[in-house]
């Protein structure tokens, strides 16, 4: 009698845990069967989809950063601008060495440095997230316009072995992808597996409460802030790979994309609480928008109007299925 | 070493408030012992002190006879000398299960520090069968922390102190907003510590709750000790006309200080 109670008990809650990403799923696939209804001169062809796993990782690989900073429970407004500064520190870098591993290395340091600031601002000082990083989104927005003038650069990477490891295919499945679902996964393992993420979700849920047991508060919130910013540096690689030139505005535009992929994928503002795999879908939602409804026939206007019809549902969806535990 | 903790003339300000002022302390080996006083004496302070959430000033504390260093003491250090603090809405976190509330800080990890989650959850469920009494109440160690009842929570954060060894068991405001029933439970974990042989401090504002199941009490205003009593001097009613009579002189005082 006491292990049936016990057994319906954890049934139920597994149910209602996998309710959302249930939801999320049927959203996404929703989407696409529209978009296949719409255009199936486009969306039932495999080039688009070509095309979306190699432009979504980009966007999506700063979404799951950012998951892991919602999860704390602070916000990092600041990282398109970093993915600005490492693609052009990577791009100088590697024209004044030719050397990919030092670019590399050089590029994912300076979204480190960016990081460690942000979070010596939020934990040292006591400035809100919000506002420190909204202000070194500028400052390195800026910083990068006057180092580099304002002027686009090329980068002739594609000569180099590295090309194939971070632009081109693996058969007919873009590398960038890959990387997506490898840091995906690992990043899944460190937030729900790893000392560390643990930290990172009671420091969101509790931060007295995460202190009282001994968990190193601010240096945990600071590792975030680099694991964000070395996230957007990558990103900001990648990108330069992919256009083979880095110029001055890149990552604008993609804050909104970002934060609207981390909401839809279930991730709340309050902290304590995160979802990879919704990152992920979300992502992938997100980042197939825009291309979707051009195809169907729509003008581009629409893009602005569904995203946020989609951020609104999505949300009320999962503050629902929560309040209902 | 005949105590488990020694605190003399401790001296504690926050940015240039004084919160202890001089403060004498001592906790035996298997003693209970009640810290009373009003809002703002500095028992919240007293207790964050030993737990090692705060540094003091100036003073000597010893903890089983350890002296402490005030530049370097902390809730790490506290716990491995076997101070365990279960603070009254703040001790566990809400939104996570229960076998992660149980050890975070203190996870059972592989070299690489990934959770050895099954060994966790056994352990949790260990736990709570010897040590909470949770059976047949629909709590698992899969349970989310905001499900549970106040008591519920007070004994999961007590069982957690207990399952870690711990010497001295600090509980801050332990009883208070529980329903009477879950009132009683909590004072039985708080004689399951003596009864182990440990040692436990608390502090509350009710009394006549914790009366039965303590030794010693130690009055504080202002950042001073203004009274020590053992149980066995006094009953429940000549400590609660002691304790009105200095707060009655120390309202006094207060607007004594007012006026001038």
């Amino acid at each position: 009698m006491k292990m049936n109670n016990l057994e319906t008990h954890s049934k139920v809650k597994k149910s209602t845990k996998y309710k959302s990403q249930i939801a999320l799923l049927m959203m996404a696939v929703s989407i696409f069967g529209l978009f296949m209804i719409t255009s199936p001169e486009v969306f039932l062809k495999g080039r688009i989809y070509q095309s979306f796993l190699s432009t979504v990782p980009i966007m999506g690989l700063m979404a799951l950063g950012l998951t892991f900073v919602l999860a704390m429970g602070e916000i990092d407004l600041s990282f398109p601008s970093v993915m600005a500064l490492s693609g052009f520190i990577f791009a100088i870098t590697f024209k004044a060495t030719n050397s990919v591993i030092l670019a590399i290395i050089c590029s994912l340091l300076s979204g480190a440095i960016v990081g460690f600031i942000n979070g010596t601002l939020v934990t040292s000082i006591g400035i809100p997230s919000i506002v420190a990083t909204l202000g070194m989104q500028f400052l390195i927005r800026g910083f990068s316009n006057i180092i580099s003038n304002g002027l686009a650069k090329t980068i002739a990477v594609d000569k180099t072995i590295s090309y194939k490891i971070f632009a081109e295919k693996l058969g007919a499945i873009p590398v960038q992808s890959i990387w997506f679902i490898g840091i995906t996964i690992f990043l899944y393992f460190l937030l729900f597996r790893h000392r560390f993420g643990e930290h990172v979700l009671f420091i969101g849920d509790n931060q007295e409460t995460a202190r009282m047991m001994g968990v190193n508060v601010n240096g945990t919130k600071i590792m975030v802030f680099i694991l964000m910013g070395v996230i957007a540096s990558f990103a900001g690689i990648l990108s330069c790979y992919r256009m083979r030139i880095w110029w001055p505005t890149m990552g604008e535009g993609y804050i909104m994309m970002v934060m609207a992929a981390t909401f839809v994928g279930g991730t709340s503002m309050f902290g304590g609480e995160a979802s990879i795999e919704g990152t992920f879908i979300g992502s992938f939602i997100i980042g197939s928008l825009e291309a979707g409804i051009v195809a169907s026939g729509l003008s581009g206007f629409w893009t602005q109007f569904i995203c946020g019809v989609l951020i609104i549902v999505s949300v009320i969806i999962n503050t629902l299925a929560k309040r209902k535990k | 070493m005949d105590k488990l903790v020694e605190m003399k003339n401790i001296y504690k300000s926050y940015d240039g408030v004084a919160a202890l002022k001089g403060i004498d302390f001592e906790v035996g080996f298997n003693e209970v012992v009640g810290i009373l006083g009003d809002n703002g004496a500095g028992k919240s302070t007293l207790i964050k002190i030993i737990s090692g959430v705060h540094s003091f000033d100036d003073g000597e504390m010893y903890i089983r006879g350890v002296k402490i260093d005030p530049k370097k003491y902390s809730v790490k250090m506290a716990h491995n000398l076997g101070v365990e603090t279960v603070y009254q809405e703040k001790a566990l976190a809400d939104k996570q299960t229960l076998w992660r509330n149980v050890f975070v800080g203190r996870q059972i990890t592989n070299k690489l520090g990934f959770l050895n989650i099954k060994k966790e959850k056994e352990e949790t469920n260990k736990i709570m069968h010897d040590l909470m009494g949770f059976r047949g109440v629909g709590v698992s160690a899969d349970s989310v922390i905001k499900t549970l009842s106040g008591g519920e929570r007070q004994g999961v954060a007590i069982s957690r102190a207990m399952y870690f060894e711990a010497e001295l068991v600090i509980l801050d405001e332990p009883t208070m907003a529980l329903s009477l029933q879950e009132v009683k439970k909590v004072l039985k974990f708080i004689q399951a510590v003596k009864d182990r042989g440990k040692s436990c401090i608390y502090i509350s504002h009710n009394i006549a709750n914790v009366y039965p199941v303590s030794d010693r009490f130690v009055a504080i205003d202002r950042g001073k000790v203004v009274g020590a009593y053992n149980r066995k001097d006094l009953s429940l009613e000549e400590l609660s006309e002691e304790l009105i009579r200095y707060t009655k002189s120390s309202t006094q005082i207060n607007q004594g200080e007012r006026i001038s």
